[in-house]
C-alpha cells in the first residue's frame, strides 16, 4: 500500500471530516444510554440523514431491537460496535479489486448521469493505474456535452496518458478505434469515458448497451470492469441509477465520486442492499491524486465511528 | 407511492363514522406514510418532522365530508401544505436601470451550472434582453471551452480570458465588457466548489465584492439527498442566495432536495432543468413539484379539472344509466363532449398516475375524438340506442356520412361495447380502483383496431396468482 500513502492521508483527511462530524454526534447520543424506543428513534434518523434510506434503516433499527432482546447488547456503547460489524459483513474483501484480462488490454468502461464525476474520476484510475506501472489509454466516447473531450485531453496531457478521440460523434466508433489502438500499442488499460446520461432515458441506455458490445464484440472477455460513477450526494434516487445502469450494461461496481464534502454516501449502503453491487473506488478531491480504492472499513468508520 | 398513502388514509378513516372529526390519535397513524413517502423523495428529516407536525395540527378538527374520501381529503391537505412551503413561486428575473443586470451562478460540482448559463442565457435573450455569458470557472479542464460552445450555441456572446488564473479579475474584466459593448446582462458561470472549501468559497465572495451580482442562484441537483440542506445553507449565509434552479429534472428523481433546499434557505425556486437541450428550462411549479414529492402524477390537478368540468347532476343520471347498463352512444358521446373539456386526450393521460410511462407506447394523433363524434353523428337515432342494429350496409352508409373506412365504424362499435362494460364495472367502484382501472384501459385497445389508439404490447400477462388476487380485491 506504500504506493497510496498519499491518497490514503488524503483519504483519512477527507474520511477523518465527516467521521468528526459524525462520530461526535453518535458517541454523544450514545454514552451512557439505555436502548430504548428513543434512543433507536434517534439512531434512525441519524441513518437516514446519512442517505441510507428508510427502508435499510429500518432495516438496521430492527436488526438492533432484535440483538437488543435476545442480549447480545445492553448499552448505547454496544451499538457502535454491533453496526460495524453488522456493515462490514455487508462488504467483503473479494468484491473489491479490479478485474485485469489474463491477456491483452483489461477494459474498463466507465459510465454515469450528467455531472456525476466520470471525466475526474477517470482521470484518477488513470493515475493510479500508470503508478502501479500499466500502460493506460484513455478512450473519449463523450462525444456529446461540448468541450468533454478537451477536458479528458487535458486531464490526459496532465497525467502522460494516451488517449484516443474521434472526428464524429458516433460514440461507439470511437471505442471501436480505441479497441484497436489498445491492441495495436500494446496497452495493459484502456480506460472508455462516456456521456452523461440520465438512467430514464431509454435511447442513451441503448446507446450505452451498444458502446458495451461494440467492446465486447472487439476484444473477447471485455469489458473486465463496467464502473458506474455516482456522486456521494445524490438521494434514493441512485438506487434507480443503479438498476437501469444495471440493466443496460452490467455494471461490475460503484466509483463513489465526492466524498470529501459532508455527504456520506450511504446510498451504496441501500444498493448494497438491493442489487448487491459493490463500491470498488472512492473519489475524495479534485485532483488526480484524490483516488483511494475502497475500503469498507474506514467507511463504516465515518458512517458509525 | 401515492396509492399505498392513499390507502393509508382511507384505512384510516373507514374506522371512523362517515361524520366524524378527524382526531389526533388517527392522523398520527397515517402519517408515518407520509413521512415515508417525504423521506423516500429525500426531504430532509428534520423538514419532514416539521411538515408532519404541522399537517397533522392543520388537519385536527376538521370534518369528514361525507361525500368525499376522508383519505382524498387528508391528501389534499398533505398536497396543499407542501405547495404552501415551496411557494409562492418567482420566476421572474430582476432587471436593473441602468444595466448591466449581473447575474451569478454557484453551486456544488456536477450540478449543472454552465449547461444552465446557457438555458439562462437563452430564455433571458428570449425576454427581448442581451445577454453575456462570462467564464468564470477557471477550475475544471475545459469549462472555459464548453462554456464557449454553450453560448455559441444560443447566440450569446462569452467573455473569457486566455491565460487568466483569477476569476474575480475575469468577473470585473467581464462586466467592464459588458458595460462597453452594450449587453444588458451579465451572466458569471462559476466553479463548482465543495461548501466545507474554505478557499473556494472566499473567492466566491471575493467574486460577488467584486461585481457586487444583483441575482445570485444556486444550481441544486435535484437527485441530492440528505445533504442538500448543508450546501444550501452555507451557500446562502456565505452568498445570500436569490432564487435556486433546480437541475436533471427530467429524471425520475422525486426531487425532495426541491422542499429541503426551500425549508432552510427560505428563498424560492425560479427555474427547473428538464432536459440537455438549451431550452430545456422551465418555470417552477409548486403544485405539480408536490404531486412528484409524494409520488402522485398530476391526480389533483385532473379531480380539479374534472370537478369544474363535469356537471354533477348529469353524472349522476349517466352513474344510474351506467349500472343499469342502458348507456348508449348517445351518452358515449357526451361523455366524450365532456372529456375534450379536459384537454387533449393526450394531456389527459398523462396526468393520470402510473400513466406517463406507457404514453409512448400509444400512438394518438389528437383526432381521435373528432372522428368518434363524426362516426356517431352520422348514425341515425335507432342506431344510437342500440347499436347491434348496425349491419354490412349500414357500416358502410355511416363510413360514407362520416368520411372513415367500414372498419373505423366498427371498431368503435365494438369498444363502445367494451366501454359500457367496462364502465358497468366501474360504477362500482371506489375512486381509487377506478383509477387503477383507468390505468388498463389503455392496454386494453379499447377504441378498437381502426381508431389509432392502439398499444404497443408489452407488458407482460398476469399470473393465474395475480389474476385470482385482482379478482379478490374487485369483490371487496
Amino acid at each position: 500500500m506504500a504506493l497510496f500513502r498519499k491518497a490514503l492521508e488524503k483519504l483519512t483527511k477527507g474520511l477523518s471530516r465527516t467521521k468528526d462530524r459524525f462520530l461526535g454526534g453518535l458517541r454523544n447520543l450514545l454514552a451512557g444510554r439505555k436502548l430504548d424506543e428513543d434512543l433507536l428513534d434517534e439512531l434512525e434518523e441519524k441513518l437516514i440523514e446519512a442517505d441510507i434510506g428508510v427502508a435499510t434503516a429500518m432495516k438496521i433499527r430492527q436488526d438492533l431491537q432484535e440483538a437488543f432482546q435476545q442480549r447480545r447488547i445492553e448499552r448505547g456503547e454496544d451499538v457502535l460496535e454491533f453496526l460495524k460489524t453488522e456493515m462490514k459483513s455487508l462488504w467483503p474483501e473479494c468484491d473489491r479489486s479490479v478485474r485485469f484480462a489474463p491477456e491483452g488490454p483489461t477494459v474498463i468502461l466507465v459510465a454515469g448521469i450528467n455531472g456525476a464525476g466520470k471525466t475526474t474520476s477517470i482521470a484518477k484510475l488513470a493515475y493510479q493505474l500508470k503508478q502501479q506501472g500499466k500502460k493506460v489509454v484513455l478512450a473519449a466516447a463523450d462525444t456529446f456535452r461540448a468541450a468533454a473531450v478537451e477536458q479528458l485531453t487535458i486531464w490526459s496531457q496532465r497525467i502522460g496518458v494516451e488517449i484516443v478521440k474521434g472526428g464524429g460523434s458516433d460514440p461507439a466508433a470511437i471505442v471501436f478505434d480505441a479497441c484497436d489502438a489498445a491492441r495495436a500499442r500494446n496497452a495493459d488499460v484502456l480506460l472508455v469515458d462516456t456521456a452523461g446520461r440520465l438512467h430514464t432515458q431509454d435511447h442513451l441506455m441503448r446507446e450505452l448497451t451498444k458502446i458495451r458490445d461494440v467492446v465486447a464484440r472487439k476484444l473477447p472477455g471485455a469489458p473486465h470492469e463496467v464502473l458506474l460513477v455516482l456522486d456521494a450526494t445524490t438521494g434514493q434516487n441512485a438506487i434507480n441509477q443503479a438498476k437501469a445502469f444495471l440493466q443496460a450494461i452490467d455494471v461490475t461496481g460503484i466509483f463513489l465520486a465526492k466524498l470529501d464534502g459532508t455527504a456520506k454516501g450511504g446510498i451504496v449502503v441501500a444498493i448494497r442492499n438491493e442489487i448487491h453491487l459493490p463500491v470498488k473506488f472512492v473519489g475524495v478531491g479534485e485532483t488526480y491524486e484524490d483516488v483511494e480504492p475502497f475500503d469498507p472499513e474506514s467507511f463504516v468508520e465515518a458512517l458509525f465511528a | 407511492m401515492f396509492e399505498a398513502l392513499t390507502d393509508k388514509f382511507n384505512d384510516v378513516f373507514r374506522k371512523l363514522s362517515g361524520r366524524g372529526r378527524i382526531s389526533e390519535d388517527n392522523v398520527r397513524d397515517s402519517m408515518r406514510e407520509v413521512r415515508q413517502a417525504l423521506l423516500e423523495a429525500d426531504v430532509h428529516y428534520k423538514v419532514v418532522k416539521q411538515f408532519c407536525d404541522d399537517v397533522v395540527s392543520k388537519a385536527l378538527g376538521q370534518e369528514v365530508i361525507r361525500s368525499l374520501h376522508p383519505g382524498q381529503v387528508m391528501i389534499k391537505v398533505v398536497h396543499d401544505e407542501l405547495v404552501n412551503l415551496m411557494g409562492p413561486v418567482d420566476s421572474r428575473i430582476y432587471y436593473v436601470s441602468p444595466p448591466p443586470t449581473i447575474v451569478m451562478m454557484a453551486g456544488l460540482q456536477g450540478s449543472g451550472k454552465t449547461t444552465t448559463c446557457g438555458k439562462l442565457a437563452r430564455l433571458i435573450q428570449h425576454q427581448g434582453k442581451h445577454p453575456m455569458l462570462v467564464a468564470c470557472d477557471l477550475q475544471r479542464p475545459a469549462a472555459v471551452d464548453q462554456l464557449t460552445i454553450v453560448g455559441g450555441q444560443v447566440g450569446v456572446p462569452v467573455f473569457r480570458v486566455e491565460g487568466e488564473k483569477n476569476p474575480v479579475r475575469v468577473a470585473r474584466q467581464g462586466v467592464q465588457e459588458a458595460i462597453q459593448s452594450g449587453r444588458d446582462v451579465v451572466i458569471i458561470d462559476t466553479a463548482g466548489r465543495l461548501h466545507i472549501d474554505e478557499e473556494m468559497m472566499k473567492q466566491a465572495e471575493e467574486i460577488v465584492s467584486a461585481v457586487s451580482p444583483h441575482q445570485i442562484y444556486l444550481v441544486c441537483d435535484a437527485m441530492t439527498g440528505q445533504d442538500a440542506v448543508n450546501s444550501a445553507k452555507e451557500f446562502n449565509e456565505r452568498l445570500e442566495l436569490d432564487g435556486v434552479i433546480l437541475t436533471k429534472f427530467d429524471s425520475d428523481a422525486r426531487g425532495g432536495a426541491a422542499l429541503s433546499v426551500k425549508a432552510v434557505t427560505g428563498k424560492p425556486i425560479k427555474f427547473i432543468g428538464v432536459g440537455e437541450k438549451l431550452d430545456a428550462l422551465e418555470e417552477f411549479h409548486a403544485d405539480r413539484m408536490a404531486g412528484r414529492i409524494l409520488g402522485m402524477g398530476d391526480v389533483v390537478t385532473l379531480v380539479e379539472k374534472a370537478q369544474q368540468a363535469f356537471d354533477v347532476e348529469q353524472q349522476a343520471k349517466l352513474q344510474e344509466k351506467m349500472v343499469k347498463g342502458k348507456f348508449t352512444l348517445t351518452d358515449f358521446l357526451g361523455q366524450m363532449k365532456q372529456m375534450q373539456k379536459l384537454g387533449p386526450l393526450k394531456q389527459v393521460l398523462k396526468m393520470m398516475p402510473g400513466m406517463g410511462s406507457q404514453l409512448d407506447a400509444m400512438q394518438l394523433d389528437g383526432d381521435e375524438f373528432a372522428k368518434m363524434e363524426a362516426i356517431i353523428h352520422s348514425m341515425t337515432a335507432a342506431e344510437r340506442e342500440n347499436p347491434d342494429l348496425i349491419e354490412a350496409s349500414r357500416r358502410r352508409r355511416i363510413a360514407r356520412g362520416s368520411g372513415t373506412e367500414p372498419q373505423d365504424v366498427s371498431g368503435l362499435v365494438k369498444s363502445f361495447g367494451m366501454a359500457a362494460n367496462m364502465m358497468k364495472q366501474m360504477a362500482g367502484m371506489g375512486m381509487r380502483e377506478r383509477l387503477g382501472f383507468a390505468k388498463n384501459l389503455g392496454q386494453m385497445d379499447m377504441f378498437g383496431g381502426g381508431m389509432k389508439f392502439k398499444v404497443k404490447q408489452r407488458s407482460k400477462r398476469l399470473t393465474k396468482k395475480e389474476r385470482e388476487k385482482r379478482k379478490k380485491k374487485r369483490r371487496r
